[in-house]
């Protein structure tokens, strides 16, 4: 038994109704298809680059299919019949002669030679994720991974992928494990991936799969250099989260960040489109040994910290219960919190430990995503510095898997250089002079950190019983989470959505479910 | 206040102390150090203390010093652009839309014309919100459509009917030959049409290009500029919807 004397039971109850509310998600998942799925199978399928445009040959292609057969078959089988007719060997040519209107699509009334086609281009596609991932597994046996846990998260984003790169590298020497480059501002709602190098952006870089490639191999010579494996963090949310899964597998980033839950309530996609582009997107991250980063925090930066602590709980469970069922193994669940309680709130500190204390005993093996303060940074920043510093010390005490670095400058500028050496400093201490503090520390039993932890769980149990007397979509719908009303039939991407046809083929997802 | 002339305070009347902190990009040497000082001696800082002196990576070095500054404040001369509303926190906006409304203040935002830059409208409306403030869907008492991009204007008139608006909110990135003050004036012409003139809704366009003097010449009533947060836009809304309520009571009084 952990530190908080947890009853089991309830526990199990809480995982049983998580369970109960995923299951008809799920369902919904496996029986609908989307634009972005279909595009992430081209992907795998080898298709790259764009037109004149800029538009990704994918793209054009799956909506050439669509626009002549709908997508309720999946494209693989359109495609792949279409490409076998024109005698052609590649689909990226096929996708060009579709797009000037020069080949026309139909789903074929005998589908084996297409079926297999499509199977061997597929597998081959994931053949390359599975290298990449055998890849990185040498890089950390061969170079050493990080030195301890909780693993160091730093940010970077100039927008300009050629800036980025000597920011990420000085970041990683400077003791950072983790690298996150931070997407522009709206990416998440384009319909495409923009392509190649890029060096403007909003308050971010765009993710592309060059930039992607770009900074894994800058940090690559970083880690060489320091003997130490530097991980890779970018995002898989928005409108393009299976692409951008199968980007990250294929450029062998280490983490995305890959919510169930954040697209529909803080970027307004529509509910069927998020979940049925996760499951797909988890099936390959599973696949491709990443591990995913939840956005859990998410919540507590528009709800109250305390009143909303339970809500975190539950969307743990959810995303725990999602990704599970996607394959993903306990060690790829970077799930999110945040220390975000009002510092003027009495006791605040208790609080944030019986809450971070709270999500390390009820996911036991999963690195926890810890998360710092940001909406109590006024800019103040001598105030911010002391903050972040007790974030960080609860992070030791509870045994956090990565800790995002906190910022004393938060809300004021993008980070300078000084204000991440000092933010580091800030880490190296709290960790350096109480690292080890977790084994001392035992929460009095039956004290304010117990009784809280046991509150936070039981608030959970009883939400996630609410839910399930409904359905999960009827709760974002209610604006259960956050305080964002979502319906199903609302939203961006919805165009994008399409239940299977009885013939409905997707080579990509019979090869993940397969593994 | 007029005339009142002060000098920063470090822990004595008219000492002039001030702290500082800059990097510089140099390896930390005495050298360095020197080069701090005279940066300092520049900023007015005389006499200047390096107290503090930490080289990060390779050739960068971050300081911090302390010094007497001679400069002089007159508080008289002291001249600030001032806002014509007051900016209101999140819950502050709340409570004057349920005190002064009554009702949920309803808000359609939209990207008009061609251009497919939704960036500034997201930031402004999207939960998410830009630079750690939420969007005007976090705010309770609002209720937020957003139409996205290449909304047409007679479609933007039809969303602000349905939903009854009480303001639109339009933003602009693209300037190509003035396209945004074609379809800012073709907008607000549209609405004068449709709508009986006390029942017109707000009317707010946005973008990094606008010139906020010019609401009166796009026939719009706000324009926000470059760097606008959601929170400007909200109190603003809430400042100017209150005013034209009032306004009407004081009609309804008079007839």
């Amino acid at each position: 038994m952990g530190k908080l004397g947890l009853d089991p039971v309830t526990v199990a109850r809480a995982r049983a109704l998580a369970a109960e509310v995923g299951r008809p998600v799920v369902e919904l998942a496996r029986s609908h298809t989307t634009v972005s799925v279909e595009r992430a199978v081209l992907r795998l399928a080898g298709v790259t680059g764009a037109d004149p445009d800029g538009i990704p040959w994918v793209n054009r292609l799956v909506d050439a299919v669509a626009a002549d057969v709908g997508l309720g078959h999946g494209v693989a089988l359109p495609v792949f019949d279409a490409l076998l007719r024109e005698g052609l060997d590649d689909v990226t040519l096929l996708a060009q002669k579709a797009a000037a209107g020069s080949v026309r699509f139909a789903v074929p009334a005998r589908a084996a030679a297409s079926r297999r086609a499509a199977l061997r281009q597929v597998r081959a596609g994931l053949r390359l994720v599975d290298r990449r991932r055998a890849e990185r597994e040498r890089l950390v046996r061969r170079l050493g991974d990080a030195p301890r846990r909780p693993w160091i998260y730093l940010i970077v984003a100039t927008g300009d992928i050629f800036e980025d790169i000597p920011q990420a590298q000085a970041a990683a020497r400077a003791g950072a494990d983790v690298i996150a480059v931070i997407r522009s501002t709206g990416q998440s709602l384009l319909d495409y991936v923009p392509e190649g190098a890029t060096r403007e952006g909003f308050a971010g870089t765009y993710a592309t799969r060059e930039n992607f490639r770009l900074m894994r191999a800058a940090l690559d010579e970083t880690s060489r250099e320091l003997g130490r494996y530097v991980r890779l963090t970018n995002y898989a949310s928005g409108l393009c989260m299976p692409e951008m899964a199968v980007l990250a597998g294929l450029e062998r980033l280490d983490m995305m960040l890959n919510d169930s839950m954040y697209g529909i309530l803080f970027r307004d996609i529509n509910p069927v489109r998020t979940f049925v582009d996760q499951r797909f997107s988890r099936q390959v991250h599973a696949r491709a040994g990443i591990v995913i980063n939840t956005g859990e925090d998410n919540y507590l930066t528009t709800a109250d910290a305390v009143e909303a602590a339970h809500t975190v709980t539950v969307s743990q469970l959810l995303n725990e219960y999602f990704a599970h069922e996607a394959g993903l193994a306990d060690w790829q669940l970077g799930l999110g919190h945040a220390f975000e309680i009002d510092p003027d709130l009495p006791e605040s500190f208790r609080l944030e430990l019986a809450h971070a204390l709270l999500a390390r005993e009820l996911f036991p093996d999963a690195p926890l995503k810890w998360m710092p303060p940001t909406r109590h940074m006024t800019g103040d920043v001598f105030r911010g510095n002391l903050l972040d510093g007790f974030f960080n010390l609860v992070g030791a005490l509870t045994g956090q898997g990565i800790l995002l670095v906190g910022m004393m400058t938060e809300a004021v500028v993008t980070p300078w250089l000084s204000d991440r050496d000092i933010a580091l400093q800030n880490v190296r201490y709290v960790l350096g002079a109480a690292g080890g503090l977790h084994e001392d520390f035992v929460p009095a039993p039956g004290g304010f950190i117990q009784r809280r932890a046991h509150e936070v769980l039981r608030e959970a149990v009883a939400l996630l019983g609410r839910i399930a007397e409904g359905s999960l979509l009827d709760a974002i719908a209610d604006g259960t989470f956050g305080i964002m009303k979502r319906p199903a039939d609302r939203g961006k991407g919805l165009d994008g959505v399409a239940a299977h046809e009885a013939d409905y083929y997707n080579p990509a997802t019979e090869l993940l479910e397969a593994a | 206040m007029t005339g009142r002339v002060v000098r920063p305070y470090g822990d004595t009347t008219g000492d002039g102390m001030v702290q500082v902190s800059f990097t510089l990009p140099v390896a930390h040497d005495k050298r360095a150090e020197g080069a701090a000082l005279q940066l300092a001696g520049k900023m007015g800082l005389d006499p200047a203390m390096l107290v503090h002196a930490r080289q990060m990576g390779d050739g960068y070095t971050f300081f911090v010093v302390y010094g007497r500054v001679h400069h002089l404040v007159d508080l008289g001369a002291v001249r600030v652009a001032e806002r014509d509303y007051p900016l209101l926190s999140a819950k502050e906006v709340n409570t004057a839309v349920k005190r002064r409304l009554r009702r949920k203040l309803s808000v359609v935002g939209a990207c008009i014309g061609t251009d497919a830059h939704t960036v500034g409208i997201d930031a402004i409306l999207n939960v998410k919100g830009i630079a750690g403030e939420k969007g005007l869907e976090y705010y309770r008492e609002l209720r937020v459509l957003n139409l996205g991009a290449q909304v047409t204007v007679p479609e933007l008139v039809e969303a602000a009917r349905v939903e009854r608006a009480d303001a639109v909110l339009v933003s602009q990135v693209v300037t190509q030959r003035d396209a945004h003050l074609h379809n800012v004036r073709e907008m607000s012409a549209a609405f004068r049409e449709a709508f009986p003139a006390g029942r017109r809704p707000l009317l707010v366009a946005g973008g990094p290009r606008f010139d906020e003097m010019m609401a009166g010449e796009l026939g719009v009533d706000r324009i926000f500029g470059r760097g606008t947060t959601p929170r400007e836009v909200a109190s603003y809304l809430v400042h100017a919807l209150a005013a034209e309520k009032k306004a009407a009571e004081k009609k309804v009084v008079a007839a």
